[in-house]
């Protein structure tokens, strides 16, 4: 009896029998529960709903809520649609890495098959913009000199005239639009993210976009003329006044110098 | 440089000092004058010399020839013609050589004199002497009596009906130019307090020039709108959209803060003048989330929500709100003009 109790009292006892209890009740819940819900969702729809609340509840429930209504620490996700969860997450935007005036684009962290299944959960919670197809945002065959005129017109206030960004008000700025996508540029016009006014289709056609899309993509192209020369950053007078202070007063002062120490003596003293 | 170097008379009196008789130099800071002369390799070398005018030659024929392709490329090339040039990337061939050989010319020409001056024009150091400039004080002298002579003659201190005539005259003769600059052009009348907004006109969207409906503003979105009856090509297009420019957002009516700008918006739906208070840049830099309006300029911020009110910046007007509502078409429609002139103040605005 003495050995019997001795080895019950074995270090690792309770360890083994929690590890038991455990596997035993995972496995009993893996062979029941998810039994029961595959059964009543079939379609690869509710199916994506499915694994985009999943990946819901991990990585946006702790500030959009559990169930998309919002928190102090982030807005209510209801009717804003799938397009705006695929511009979000697409950009890297969300899951955002800290509050602050503006969430920057960063590296994206979802595949496109788990963004597709976030969007599909987002925009089950209610209606809003749906995720472009590429007929919708594709610029082929679209009339860039238009495009550029409707740029100037609803986006260069902001975002300059050749797409370069700008600075907005306490911290908040318009992006460079160098390097979007042409879906996530249609989202963009379509959800308007974050600041940004959105354009939907009823005051800016599907075939507007389509111009701007084209514009933003010519203009700032490897292949794109540029008559003046340097671009400079596209900044305007504000780089190229600075270039010419710095580097061509610059070039004048150094040549200034040059020619005054140098002598021309025959003895160098 | 070593003690055995300082000369003797700049070492410390040493014992000297204790009986209070230092031995100062006459001129301790003597001015030492020029330096001695030292030539160029040109002034000795009648070759160097000769070599030198060849290349300050050479520079100028550089510059001449630069001027000569400044005026081919002017006549060769047509103004749209892109080339690839490494760095720049694709720019245009014309601008790319102009600017090139006008540089040339002129660096040249510079290059040339710099070094012509420094090899070959006398570098033979010269000191001139300055002189003080003040006057003498018998001159000085002279003048002041002369002065009080002539005003006691001109009797200008006497007889002041003359004096004070003369200067009615003097003051009196700018007028004739001050009333010629009213030539300068028509006087603007009305038209800095109107503009072509009128009661009934439709609020025309100015991406598809459609007229737009309540329906079609989504909260959030931004749109901007003309009159009516005006085209973009119109001779006049620019003087009036320059008044008329409008934006339009909507803000849920809970949201809006300002009594008249709720009753003067259609279901939320507000229309602001686009043209900034201060001095008129065009500003629709809005944040949907802030309702706040940017000005791009000078960074006046005004707020949408609160009768576009100025919460940042030397704007000193809120934007002027136009009074919309429905037509029984379902269009949107303005109610008037605007009911205070737009942009930027003036002398008679009040």
């Amino acid at each position: 009896m003495k050995k019997l109790s001795a080895r019950r009292r074995h270090p690792l006892a309770a360890v083994v029998v929690l590890l038991l209890a455990l596997a035993a009740t995972g496995g009993l819940y893996a062979a029941f529960a998810p039994a029961g819900t595959a059964k009543a969702d079939e379609t690869a729809q509710s199916l994506a709903i499915e694994e985009g609340k999943k990946l819901y509840s991990v990585g946006c429930a702790s500030c959009h809520g559990t169930g998309g209504q919002g928190t102090t620490d982030g807005p209510s996700l209801v009717g804003v649609g799938s397009a705006a969860v695929d511009f979000q997450v697409g950009t890297g935007r969300m899951p955002a890495q800290q509050p602050g005036a503006q969430v920057p684009k960063k590296k994206v962290i979802y595949s496109q098959a788990e963004i597709d299944q976030l969007a599909a959960y987002v925009a089950s919670l209610g209606a809003g913009a749906i995720t472009p197809t590429e007929g919708q945002y594709s610029p082929d065959g679209a009339d860039i000199a238009r495009g550029g005129e409707l740029f100037r017109t609803n986006c260069a206030q902001c975002h300059n005239f050749t797409g370069e960004g700008g600075a907005l008000t306490y911290g908040k700025y318009a992006p460079s639009l160098e390097g979007v996508s042409p879906k996530h540029l249609y989202e963009a016009m379509q959800t308007g993210p974050q600041n940004m006014p959105s354009f939907p289709d009823t005051t800016m056609p599907e075939k507007e976009k389509k111009d701007i899309i084209a514009y933003v993509q010519a203009v700032n192209s490897d292949k794109a003329d540029n008559p003046g020369g340097l671009k400079l950053g596209g900044l305007g007078p504000v780089s190229e006044g600075l270039f010419a202070w710095v580097f061509g007063l610059g070039a004048l002062i150094a040549v200034a110098i040059w020619v005054a120490a140098h002598t021309a003596k025959a003895k160098k003293s | 440089m070593s003690s055995q170097e300082i000369p003797e008379e700049n070492l410390p009196a040493g014992q000297d000092t204790a009986h209070g008789a230092v031995k100062v130099a006459d001129d301790p800071f003597a001015d030492p004058g020029l330096p001695p002369h030292k030539p160029r390799i040109q002034d000795i070398d009648e070759r160097a010399a000769r070599r030198s005018e060849r290349a300050v030659a050479f520079m100028f024929t550089l510059s001449m020839l630069a001027t000569v392709g400044f005026i081919a490329s002017y006549v060769i090339f047509p103004v749209d013609k892109i080339v690839y040039i490494w760095p720049l990337g694709r720019v245009s061939a014309l601008n790319f050589a102009l600017g090139l050989t006008l540089g040339a010319a002129l660096f040249f020409i510079g290059a040339g004199a710099v070094h012509w001056a420094r090899t070959l024009m006398s570098d033979v150091e010269v000191a001139d002497e300055r002189h003080p400039m003040a006057a003498s004080p018998e001159v000085k002298a002279k003048v002041m009596a002369d002065f009080a002579a002539g005003a006691a003659e001109s009797g200008m201190g006497r007889r002041k009906l003359i004096r004070n005539t003369m200067f009615g005259a003097l003051s009196l003769v700018p007028l004739s130019g001050i009333v010629l600059l009213r030539d300068m052009g028509p006087l603007p009348e009305k038209k800095l307090r109107v503009t072509l907004w009128s009661k009934g006109l439709q609020l025309i969207n100015m991406n598809t020039h459609e007229p737009l409906r309540p329906e079609d503003v989504a909260v959030g979105s931004l749109t901007f709108a003309m009159p009516e009856g005006l085209s973009e090509h119109d001779e006049h297009f620019q003087t009036e959209i320059a008044k008329a420019a409008l934006m339009i957002v909507r803000i849920q009516p809970e949201d809006i803060k300002d009594k008249r700008e709720l009753e003067w918006s259609h279901q939320g739906i507000v229309a602001f003048s686009k043209i900034c208070t201060h001095v008129g840049c065009p500003i629709s830099l809005y944040e949907q989330q802030t309702h706040h309006v940017l000005c791009p300029c000078h960074q006046s911020t005004f707020d949408l929500s609160d009768g576009a009110r100025v919460i940042f910046g030397p704007a000193g007007h809120a934007l002027p709100q136009l009074r919309i509502g429905v037509n029984d078409k379902g269009f949107l429609e303005a109610l008037g003009d605007f009911d205070e002139p737009v942009g930027p103040a003036f002398w008679e605005r009040g």
